[in-house]
């Protein structure tokens, strides 16, 4: 459960417009109509070279297994982290990088 | 409404069983001349019915393959239900009736000239045109899935010579003990909805006896899919925890194979390796009516929906697989129940008779989950100026349930779904 999963170029031209999916697999039980206890993501970010590049916080709209697509332009190579942060604070993390040249 | 009422309907049937004990009585097939592209379920439906019911309407029906192999119970081989004979169909019953079967492929199309060009270089004139040609694999769909590479993980999902299907039997027989089955199912729309998910049914019939501690994993490249908690029913009351469907949300989406370490890579990088890989590939139109403009950017042939006349082109109806009719699902059912409302719009023209004013169309979808595990799925459909409509608090879907409370039930379903078979498969060709 939970398992961050990220989809981006191994390498990429300075300047070329990259393609980032992410994927993870999360309930996101609003507990608004069902006993079921408050199970939500509160938020996702991803950021570049510590920059952030890419950000969302979920609410009780946001469907279950949420799957963010958005493009960017590298002009240097980049080191990524993507968080997805748990309402209790617990953080599911996943790391990559993208050569530039 | 159509005026063809309870009487003048048994007096046609009077009618054929009178020409076909004289043939002496057989009128003259100088009306018009109705060519059918396509022998499937769509296009020997439609020879059959034209046949029967516009005896003075010369039919011909193009079909590359000289006898033909039903998708539907297919996945019965691979349980071990059914035999590749079985499910094979020839074509001598339709030559009987008078129908012109020309083995042969379509391999263009002139909608202004009215003819079609053969691979062979013959050419058939036609006044209406009924094309039925099915689908066409997406080959480029999945990187590294190509005709070679069909041949190391089969699609099983085209009739064709039947090499598909019996290559995937053979597999799984020769497969070691706990081995992985591998499927990957496409997005929608595709060929029959629920026979991705037989198939898992079936293979794993076959494995419980003979290789139990083998396990399938589903690849999906959707959250859902038909009659979904019928099979979940079926797979865990029935085969334990063989079975693992990935939807794309657990990252299900296949989109590469490697066909010589025997792999299927997903959307997110995951490599998963299989023994046994059936990978049922993305779809569109079969290549004929790609190739001569009838397919939209779809890769599929919009129709009018009370007449399946192509879009773009005069006096062409498009049946079967190969059109867009949603709701109206892509199964062999729809084939043939539209085919008989497309030929009679496209015959009223050159016969002088009435087209359907008002037509209904119906869809039954029976699956086998295992012996005596049966379900099924009905829609009923009709037209509005939009297109097609499915009938609001009509048709149904098996109950749920524990099998034990619901045992009697899913056997007469697997009775009905026999039955079926026999009915629709006499429908087309005898």
């Amino acid at each position: 459960m939970s398992t961050p999963r990220v989809r981006l170029p191994r390498s990429a031209a300075a300047g070329e417009e990259i393609e980032v999916r992410t994927l993870i697999d999360h309930p996101m039980i609003t507990a608004v109509s069902s006993d079921d206890p408050r199970d939500m993501l509160a938020n996702f970010t991803a950021t570049m070279n510590g920059e952030t590049v890419f950000t969302y916080d979920f609410g009780n709209g946001s469907a279950a297994n949420p799957t963010f697509t958005f493009y960017l332009r590298a002009a240097a190579p980049g080191d990524f982290t993507f968080v997805w942060t748990h309402e209790d604070g617990t953080e599911f993390r996943a790391e990559e990088s993208v050569a530039v040249s | 409404m159509s005026r063809l009422t309870r009487r003048s309907f048994g007096a046609l049937i009077g009618a054929t069983s009178a020409s076909l004990a004289t043939p002496g009585l057989l009128r003259a097939q100088n009306a018009g001349r109705l060519v059918i592209i396509g022998g499937g379920f769509g296009g020997a439906s439609a020879a059959r019915f034209a046949r029967i019911n516009y005896p003075e309407v010369e039919v011909t029906l193009v079909e590359p393959w000289p006898s033909f192999i039903t998708c539907p119970y297919g996945n019965l081989i691979l349980g071990g239900k059914r035999t590749l004979p079985q499910i094979t169909h020839s074509y001598d019953g339709l030559r009987a009736r008078g129908v012109d079967v020309v083995q042969d492929r379509a391999a263009d199309i002139d909608y202004t000239a009215k003819t079609v060009t053969l691979e062979s270089g013959s050419v058939l004139d036609y006044d209406k045109l009924i094309v039925s040609p099915g689908i066409g694999l997406r080959w480029d769909a999945i990187e590294g899935y190509d005709e070679s590479a069909a041949q190391i993980f089969p699609h099983a999902w085209m009739g064709g010579d039947g090499s598909q299907i019996s290559t995937l039997r053979q597999q799984l027989e020769d497969m070691p003990q706990g081995g992985v089955v591998g499927i990957s199912i496409p997005g929608n729309p595709f060929r029959c909805p629920p026979g991705p998910y037989e198939r898992i049914s079936m293979i794993a019939h076959y494995l419980k006896e003979a290789n139990p501690t083998a396990k399938i994993m589903a690849f999906d490249a959707k959250e859902g899919f038909s009659k979904q908690g019928l099979f979940e029913d079926a797979w865990g009351e029935l085969y334990g925890d063989m079975i693992e469907w990935i939807p794309a949300s657990g990252d299900g989406q296949i989109v590469r194979v490697d066909v010589e370490n025997k792999l299927f890579i997903s959307e997110f990088g995951e490599e998963h390796r299989v023994d046994v890989g059936n990978v049922i590939p993305p779809q569109y139109a079969a290549s004929i009516v790609r190739d001569t403009g009838l397919a939209d950017e779809s890769g599929w042939v919009p129709v009018d929906a009370r007449t399946f006349a192509a879009a773009s082109v005069s006096d062409v109806h498009v049946i079967g697989d190969a059109n867009i009719a949603a709701p109206l699902p892509k199964s062999g059912y729809v084939a043939n129940s539209t085919s008989k409302v497309a030929v009679a719009a496209a015959l009223a023209e050159v016969t002088g008779r009435d087209a359907p004013a008002d037509p209904v169309y119906f869809n039954t979808c029976y699956s086998h989950g295992g012996d005596d595990y049966g379900f099924s799925v009905v829609g009923v459909y009709r037209t509005t100026d939009e297109g097609f409509v499915e009938t609001p608090d009509s048709g149904g879907i098996s109950p749920r349930g524990p099998l034990s409370e619901l045992a009697d039930n899913r056997r007469l379903e697997a009775g009905y779904a026999d039955a079926w078979y026999e009915s629709i498969t006499r429908d087309m060709f005898s």
